[in-house]
């Protein structure tokens, strides 16, 4: 395994503020029944990383992302949000056992870390400006003419400004992504999720997907993305893991890992994908 | 058959009055019944739903108990044994109420909970990733999508509410069929007078579900 991270898994940081990672995972593991999808996940998401996770299909990076804000809760291991560790250590287990979660807590959690997921899910029965606005008005309480503007204002950072009055049903998928991506922007997040963003699309709607992604990536903000663009990845990314078997198997910067990899699987996953390349 | 018969509506005519007071009853029962009836509902509906075993189980038993029994059964165990354990009296209206609402209950809890389970998981994900807590989910996105989708099987409750109204007679509530018999065995003539309690039972109910055609194509434009 090859640990590119500079970080020691032990130490706690005492360090600068500005050298604390913003999301720190520790011992993740998540089974479902009796099929342990991931197998001990470390992670440092520092601010303003750019992640790229890879593998193939059933290896458990959907999971590992969708761990991180609590859409499927962890078997055991640690996730930490800016230095606070989420959850509580169930009694009677240590810090890397089975954990309890409050429903609060999680829903605390999920405002900071924002998702953007494979099918869209947008709200049908509200308008691309009513799904960018329903964060703001139910969760954070902000009132209409204040929510209004700011979701337009996110709708026309994903260039669909003029589409505020459509249904989802009315828009290609390409634009209903960006609607997707402009409604998780409205929060605020201080992680992207994205699971997936581009695989739900026709091939000629993932380059306005993509571009989006890649604007917000050059704003800095920090992301983790979940994709089977290897090509995007190698150009987005200022880290990519690759994942097998619900363990990180190989890491590093993108021309590491997809030009350079050093783990057979690795290799075989990047050829894999580049077949057709020309 | 008698072809020979000579209808003779002039006596039911002259007692519009009684059918009015009826139709007045029937009225205040069936609001009575389908507010009561879809609002518990809806509690139990999402009793139903709920993961937690304390709160699924009396929601399961309350259905399988109240959609196995005859309503006209529990009118009159409200009406008349329900007296007998507890120190005071039921009304005809609440007797009938009760029975009616706790049958609509158990009907439409099943209706609520079919309709929430068929919205896609993903729109609840979506929700709780905004920081949605779960009552607010349920509220803001998946309860609106699904009324939509329950909207005609709602529809037949109501009708059946309606009807359902009719066996309150049994415990001489007074609307509409109970006011019939009254006019049918004073004057003998129940050929005329459950003629004319069919046909204002059918000029009540068949606007109402033109109405709600209307409102669910409405309401489908916004869908794919």
């Amino acid at each position: 395994m090859t640990m590119a991270d500079a970080s020691s898994p032990s130490t706690p940081a005492p360090a600068a503020a500005a050298a604390q990672p913003l999301m720190r995972v520790r011992g993740l593991h998540k089974s479902f029944a009796d099929h342990a999808v991931l197998r001990g996940i470390d992670l440092d998401v520092m601010p303003g990383d750019r992640i790229a996770i890879l593998g193939a299909s059933g290896s458990g990076k959907s999971t590992l992302l969708r761990c991180l804000n609590f859409m499927e809760l962890p078997s055991a291991g640690v996730v930490e949000l800016a230095g606070q560790a989420i959850g509580r250590a169930s009694p009677g287990k240590g810090d890397a056992g089975l954990r309890t979660y409050e429903e609060a807590e999680l829903t605390r959690v999920r405002q900071r870390v924002g998702m953007v997921f494979q099918q869209f899910n947008l709200f049908p029965h509200m308008t691309a400006l009513g799904n960018v606005m329903e964060g703001l008005r139910t969760v954070r309480g902000q009132r209409e003419p204040d929510a209004r503007a700011r979701a337009l204002t996110e709708l026309a950072r994903v260039g669909l400004a003029d589409k505020a009055d459509a249904y989802p049903a009315r828009l290609s998928g390409g634009q209903k992504q960006r609607v997707a991506i402009a409604r998780a922007l409205a929060m605020d997040p201080e992680v992207l999720l994205f699971d997936e963003p581009t695989s739900a699309l026709d091939p000629e709607l993932v380059g306005e997907v993509l571009r989006v992604i890649r604007s917000l990536a050059e704003e800095g903000r920090t992301m983790l993305l979940v994709t089977h663009e290897i090509g995007f990845a190698y150009h987005v990314a200022g880290r990519v893991l690759f994942i097998a078997d619900g363990a990180i198997h190989e890491q590093g910067t993108p021309d590491q890992v997809l030009k350079h990899p050093s783990e057979r699987r690795t290799r075989a996953f990047v050829e894999r994908h580049r077949e057709f390349d020309f | 058959m008698n072809a020979l018969y000579r209808w003779n509506f002039a006596p039911v005519l002259d007692n519009l009055d009684v059918l009015w007071a009826g139709a007045i009853g029937t009225l205040r029962l069936f609001v009575v019944c389908l507010v009561l009836g879809f609002g518990f509902g809806l509690v139990v509906g999402l009793g139903r739903h709920a993961r937690a075993r304390w709160i699924h189980l009396p929601a399961t038993a309350f259905v399988e108990f109240f959609r196995n029994t005859p309503v006209l059964v529990q009118i009159l165990w409200f009406y008349y044994a329900l007296p007998i354990l507890l120190p005071f009296q039921i009304s005809p209206l609440i007797a009938a109420a009760l029975g009616i609402s706790l049958n609509s209950a158990a009907f439409s809890a099943e209706i609520y909970r079919g309709g929430i389970e068929s919205i896609e998981r993903g729109q609840a994900e979506a929700a709780r990733a905004l920081g949605m807590t779960a009552a607010q989910a349920m509220r803001r996105v998946i309860l609106p999508q699904a009324l939509r989708r329950m909207l005609p099987a709602l529809t037949n409750r109501g009708i059946e509410i309606f009807k359902m109204t009719t066996l309150a007679s049994a415990v001489a509530y007074v609307e509409l069929l109970q006011q019939g018999k009254l006019l049918a065995s004073l004057n003998f003539n129940p050929i005329e007078t459950y003629t004319v309690i069919a046909v204002v039972f059918f000029l009540c109910l068949f606007p109402l579900v033109q109405a709600t055609y209307a409102l669910e194509r409405r309401l489908g434009r916004s869908d794919a």
